[in-house]
């Protein structure tokens, strides 16, 4: 145990030559990696998006429904008997017994293909199943799992390219975008300590359409109309004329758009855009048709502006006027030039903290930190003397090197994280004080020093082993099944187990090793 | 022959902790029945993390004495948003933030709601309370903003549940894997045993139950764990050793053999988290609290519960086993 062959003691250099190198730049100007700072300790916003799901379910549902009903339009129509939406399936139901065939076979164009058409078991997915029963002449359709897999993961990701998009116009640094489960997605922004602004900029649909103003349809104060088939009342964002009635067919939505840019007219904000050709040329038709009709710029469900069509507009490109600041007229920009989310999403988690709260904490760990770090010190010096002071380095080479671990690494520290150095610096020693007093006890039975010694180290090491095994799977599961900040307590606690074990066994058995060698004492100082 | 500044041990001791043995079961029954008892009668003051709502923590210019507290309660429940808890907070050191009172700490209960309604409520309530307070104090600052839906408080109960019973079956397994059944049993009822006692301190206490105090129960059954099988490790030795001695008297000799680095250990340990309690802010106060108490009971019973067990199961002395 206190033989090491040269090679060992260059490799075990290394290593605390490799983690003092990654920790340097935390202390001094040496340019490298820091600390990651968590959002805790640096200020900054966590938020968790929920992606609606089963709103995009239900679209697609509808969307079925739909397709069959042209489906059965074409020549020879096929009379139906119902086409409804229940539950999670969509139920048709044909007027005539002998149309049955004919119409699960024109269906069954409706399920397409998953994917590439690729798939290892040769068998190609596809979106929708169906199910007959002729007695009752109906037919029933259903999105596989397959598909819904499938629906889940284009939402999500088509979502996070969305709010990528958005917040990086936004000019936001160095945000964090990922998903996280199944239906969730992470949003972190550091440094902004009132995400309000990211939750509008994010959680917003932007599904913005153009519809023509029903002025003849009245519409009391209350939003309550009789309204005829086809029309719709929505709310304005506009206090004389709250309500407002328009038609339900869409004239031109965003997804035409191909620029929006906010500027200023007559002193005023304003939203500019322009329209791809298929656009262009759908809202120059119907401003032409319409002349003197108002239109609605409708917003999810709102409508930011409704002015009056003076003229056809050809040239594909308009700007809106509403009730905008510069600020919001330079969201709404961004926005729109980003494009609609697929799905709506909703805030399920929000922690924000100022950058004030977060030096605090920082300032308050750190002192901790020292201190408990001096008080491990002074005492293991007071119980071991001479071997305290081999312990001690090598529980100041274990900070060092859990601090280059996280910097290596880049993994992030928390405040949690600072909770687990300082239990770290407080159990590490643990390896020195199971191994030394093992050595008292063989020198107590009248072994030599560098015989107990080697007793003492090779006696501890399952005994060392077990126990921080049962400490790391402890850490583990934490990693594993916690959340958020916690994450960082079990990674510090983690790091620290295994750079313990290193520094506590091998490097101070290294110092140990030479000292005996160097000294050949009689008597051992423990 | 010891050159150690202080000697914090005799070299031998021979404790007969294993006679003390039906006294502490009785204490731990007592205590286990004691926790069980507050668990279920006073329950435990959940954190945001587990109920969800919203809390914040807030600076104001202004010293905030009982009449502001009021003034702020008024306000608050104004909004109608059902109860709302406020308390003052102050640092002792001199030139932070909160010193000279300060800060406060705010919490709204959750909002009621169905499925993503109630998700959307509780970012409404956070937005109707922050409108409010700025109005009163304009010069507000939102030290940290905590808004958590149903859902995720929720799923976050679930995984702190989980997380200590896989914890718990994954020790087992692995002591089960390094020693025999007997001590595996042994070592899970300790780990059990330190469970239920320190929950039953949260419950008593009624101090916040969060995700950092999972933290430090997972912790606490891995220190825990640690003690038990440093000692079990030597009982194993000792067993092998001395064929023809009593059982007790074999526990009792790896007990006081380890004694001195089982409380050396606590001691470090605990040095560093007294300096995390006074030192370390706030936030990890709670957590600091719950580690100190679950080390000192971590450390009881491995010494008065894990070891004294194996008399119950009866280790096997013949074995071959590594």
């Amino acid at each position: 145990m206190l033989y090491f062959s040269n090679w060992k003691i260059g490799l075990i250099a290394a290593v605390s030559l490799l983690g003092i190198w990654f920790a340097l730049p935390n202390f001094t100007g040496v340019p490298g990696q820091t600390v990651n700072l968590g959002l805790d300790l640096q200020g900054g916003s966590h938020l968790v998006f929920e992606v609606d799901l089963p709103g995009v379910k239900a679209e697609r549902l509808d969307g079925l429904s739909q397709e069959a009903t042209v489906l059965f339009r074409q020549q020879p129509t096929i009379p139906t008997a119902a086409n409804a939406v229940i539950g999670e399936e969509v139920v048709i139901r044909v007027a005539r017994a002998e149309d049955m065939e004919e119409a699960y076979n024109r269906l069954q164009s409706l399920s397409r293909p998953i994917g590439d058409g690729a798939s290892l078991t040769g068998i190609t997915a596809r979106t929708v199943s169906f199910s007959r029963d002729d007695e009752e002449r109906t037919i029933r359709l259903s999105l596989t799992d397959a598909a819904l897999i499938d629906i889940r993961d284009r939402t999500i990701a088509q979502s996070i390219e969305v709010i990528r998009r958005r917040i990086d116009a936004s000019g936001t640094t160095e945000p964090t975008i990922a998903r996280q489960g199944d239906e969730r997605i992470l949003v972190q922004v550091p440094g902004e300590s009132n995400p309000q602004r990211i939750i509008e900029l994010v959680g917003t649909t932007a599904r913005m359409t153009f519809q023509l103003v029903r002025a003849d349809v009245a519409v009391g104060a209350d939003g309550q109309a009789r309204t005829p088939p086809g029309v719709e009342i929505i709310q304005q964002d506009d206090l004389s004329e709250p309500f407002i009635a328009v038609e339900r067919r869409v004239m031109v939505s965003g997804e035409n758009l191909t620029y929006a840019g906010s500027t200023f007219q007559e002193g005023r904000p304003v939203v500019e855009f322009r329209f791809d050709t298929t656009g262009a040329a759908a809202f120059g038709r119907v401003t032409a048709q319409n002349v003197g009709r108002r239109f609605a710029v409708v917003l999810d469900d709102v409508a930011i502006s409704s002015p009056v069509i003076l003229g056809p507009i050809l040239g594909g490109s308009g700007v809106i006027q509403g009730n905008f600041t510069f600020e919001s007229a330079y969201d709404l920009a961004v926005l729109l030039q980003a494009g609609a989310l697929p799905a709506e999403l909703t805030v399920v988690e929000q922690r924000s903290v100022g950058p004030g709260l977060g030096q605090d904490s920082i300032d308050s760990g750190t002192i901790a930190v020292v201190i408990g770090f001096i008080g491990v010190i002074v005492f293991m010096l007071a119980a071991y003397s001479m071997f305290g002071v081999f312990s001690n380095l090598a529980l100041l080479l274990n900070v060092t090197l859990i601090l280059g671990a996280l910097s290596g690494l880049q993994a992030t520290l928390t405040l949690p994280g600072i909770a687990g150095i300082i239990l770290t610096i407080g159990m590490a020693v643990d390896a020195n004080v199971l191994i030394y007093e093992r050595i008292r006890e063989e020198s107590r039975n009248g072994r030599t020093p560098a015989n107990a010694i080697e007793k003492g180290y090779s006696e501890a090491l399952s005994a060392i082993l077990d126990a921080n095994i049962t400490t790391l799977i402890a850490a583990g599961v934490l990693y594993m099944l916690g959340a958020g900040p916690v994450r960082g307590f079990a990674v510090t606690l983690g790091i620290g187990i295994i750079t313990s074990v290193f520094t506590a066994f091998v490097f101070s058995r290294l110092l140990v090793a030479m000292w005996v060698k160097g000294l050949k004492p009689k008597k051992l100082p423990i | 022959m010891s050159l150690a500044l202080v000697n914090f041990f005799p070299d031998t001791t021979s404790i007969p902790f294993i006679k003390a043995r039906f006294a502490a079961f009785g204490f731990s029954a007592l205590m286990i029945v004691a926790s069980i008892a507050a668990f279920f009668s006073m329950g435990l003051n959940f954190g945001i993390d587990f109920t969800g709502g919203v809390t914040l923590e807030v600076r104001t210019e202004e010293v905030i004495d009982s009449t502001r507290i009021d003034e702020m309660r008024g306000v608050l429940n104004d909004l109608g948003l059902g109860a709302i808890e406020l308390q003052g907070l102050s640092e002792l050191t001199e030139g932070s933030a909160c010193y000279g009172n300060h800060c406060a700490l705010i919490r709204v209960q959750p909002q009621e709601g169905e499925g993503l309604e109630a998700e959307q409520a509780q970012q409404a309530a956070n937005l109707a309370v922050q409108a409010a307070l700025t109005e009163l104090y304009p010069t507000i600052d939102f030290r940290s903003v905590q808004v958590l839906g149903p859902k995720v408080s929720g799923e976050l109960v679930e995984a702190g549940i989980m997380s200590i019973v896989v914890a718990l079956v994954l020790m087992l397994v692995y002591i089960w894997f390094r020693f025999e059944w007997q001590y595996s049993v042994g070592a899970v009822l300790a780990l059990v045993h330190d469970v239920i006692i320190t929950i039953g301190m949260f419950s008593v206490t009624q101090l916040e139950f969060n995700l950092s105090t999972i933290a430090a129960i997972l912790t606490i059954v891995g220190y825990s764990m640690n003690d038990t099988v440093v000692v079990y490790d030597r009982i194993r030795e000792k067993v092998r050793k001395f064929k023809k001695k009593d059982l007790d008297e074999v526990l009792n000799l790896a007990i006081n053999k380890t004694l001195s680095r089982t409380i050396l250990t606590s001691f470090t340990t605990l040095v560093a988290l007294f300096a995390l309690w006074f030192l370390g802010g706030a936030a990890l106060q709670g957590f600091a609290f719950a580690m100190i108490f679950g080390i000192v009971i971590g450390t009881y019973s491995s010494i008065f519960i894990a070891a004294p067990i194996l008399l119950v199961t009866k280790v096997k002395r013949e074995s071959s086993e590594a």
